[in-house]
């Protein structure tokens, strides 16, 4: 069974995807393990990868209603139970529409309609990528420029992730809204990713109250370490959270992410740090299994 | 005919609001009967499709004319296809009684 871990941060550039990108390097080593870049609105794993090579792609539907105007009477009934304002029938002018970009397929019209006027089909929300790293796997949701439908395209691609392997680490999305729920939701832990800055320490609140709130295990790293402001470690020993790790600021790091290296990034400091995280989640599995 | 203005409050004397889908009230004036009546703005605080519903109260008010101060794509779409007149006008000081001496 795989054991399903969360990379979230709640502010955005505090270093998910260079947590991520590392840790599924380091898995690999000893396991089966698949990256799923769920940041949907700009993924970016595959740009440490370039020697991935791209498996498949599938375009990703959403079922959206549609109003049949020659059936309608315009009695506005599907208007009166529709909660996202996606349908305008305006029957002064016999007018019927469904706005796709607004319709979160939820059926509620289809029950509403007693005329049989209302349908459904498909409407692309975006694509998913699925590439070949190594022997491992890499998966990546795009969204199509324009739909607000993330959360949908992401439960699409956890859905479609193959469950036969150790590992499934999910790359979330900043912030701490409905996309990173669905991306945290089913994790059996997650790592949060934090900066010793005031936004990160804000944000990391936020997000420890979401996680708390939904009941999750989880972990923290403070990424960017050794700048003179101590709050996070002080929130963090205070509220008795687990400090999973620290990794120090470094230059040379940046400058390699920078040119997409950090996969192979040779750094004895940063090898020591991830194979002791290593070392904590294969514990972890063990006891979940 | 008739011209809608988005609205602060519900009198002559309120302010002109600068947000369509989300201005507070619709001052639609007849021009016929100069009479201005006050239309409340059900979907103010919508999640989402603010814009397509005050368009949508437009055509049910029969309104050919419309001044706010700005209008969103989705609002300016069902506009454009029922051949509704957008004017936009910046002045968020201006009250309802002054653009009305000004249009009528």
């Amino acid at each position: 069974m795989s054991y399903k871990i969360a990379i979230a941060s709640g502010k955005g550039g505090t270093g998910k995807t260079s947590v991520s990108v590392q840790l599924f390097h380091e898995l690999s080593k000893s396991n089966s393990c698949i990256l799923v870049d769920c940041d949907v609105e700009e993924p970016n794993d595959h740009l440490f990868f370039p020697n991935a090579r791209q498996k498949e792609e599938e375009v990703i539907m959403q079922l959206v209603a549609n109003i049949d105007e020659d059936k309608c009477t315009y009695c506005r009934n599907c208007v009166s139970y529709c909660e996202f304002n996606a349908i305008s029938v305006i029957p002064p002018v016999n007018y019927a529409k469904i706005d796709a970009s607004l319709c979160h397929t939820c059926g509620a019209c289809l029950v509403a309609c007693s005329d049989d006027a209302i349908f459904e089909n498909g409407f692309e929300i975006g694509k998913m990528r699925t590439h070949k790293v190594n022997q491992q796997i890499l998966m990546e949701g795009l969204l199509k420029i324009g739909s607000p439908m993330q959360t949908s395209l992401i439960r699409t691609l956890k859905k479609k992730t193959p469950q036969n392997t150790d590992f499934i680490i999910y790359d979330a999305p900043p912030g701490t809204s409905c996309p990173v729920v669905e991306t945290i939701s089913d994790s059996d832990y997650i790592i949060l990713v934090t900066e010793p800055t005031p936004f990160g320490l804000h944000d990391l609140k936020l997000t420890v109250d979401l996680v708390k709130d939904m009941n999750l295990p989880f972990g923290i790293i403070i990424n960017k370490s050794g700048s003179e402001f101590n709050k996070v470690h002080e929130f963090i020993k205070h509220e008795h959270l687990d400090l999973l790790a620290e990794i120090p600021f470094s230059k040379a790091f940046a400058k390699n992410y920078a040119q997409g290296n950090i996969s192979e990034f040779d750094d004895s400091k940063n090898k020591t740090i991830f194979s002791g995280i290593r070392t904590t989640l294969l514990k972890k599995k063990m006891l979940h299994d | 005919m008739k011209t809608v203005i988005t609205s602060k409050g519900n009198q002559e004397q309120s302010t002109f609001d600068l947000r369509f889908g989300r201005g507070a009230y619709f001052c639609c004036f007849d021009s016929e009967t100069k009479k201005a009546e006050f239309h409340k703005n059900e979907f103010v605080d919508a999640q989402g499709g603010a814009g397509t519903k005050a368009a949508e109260k437009m055509i049910e008010l029969g309104a050919q004319k419309i001044i706010s101060g700005d209008f969103g794509p989705k609002a300016k779409e069902l506009l454009e296809k029922f051949n509704i007149q957008m004017v936009i006008f910046e002045n968020d000081e201006i009250t309802i009684a002054e653009i009305l001496k000004l249009i009528s």
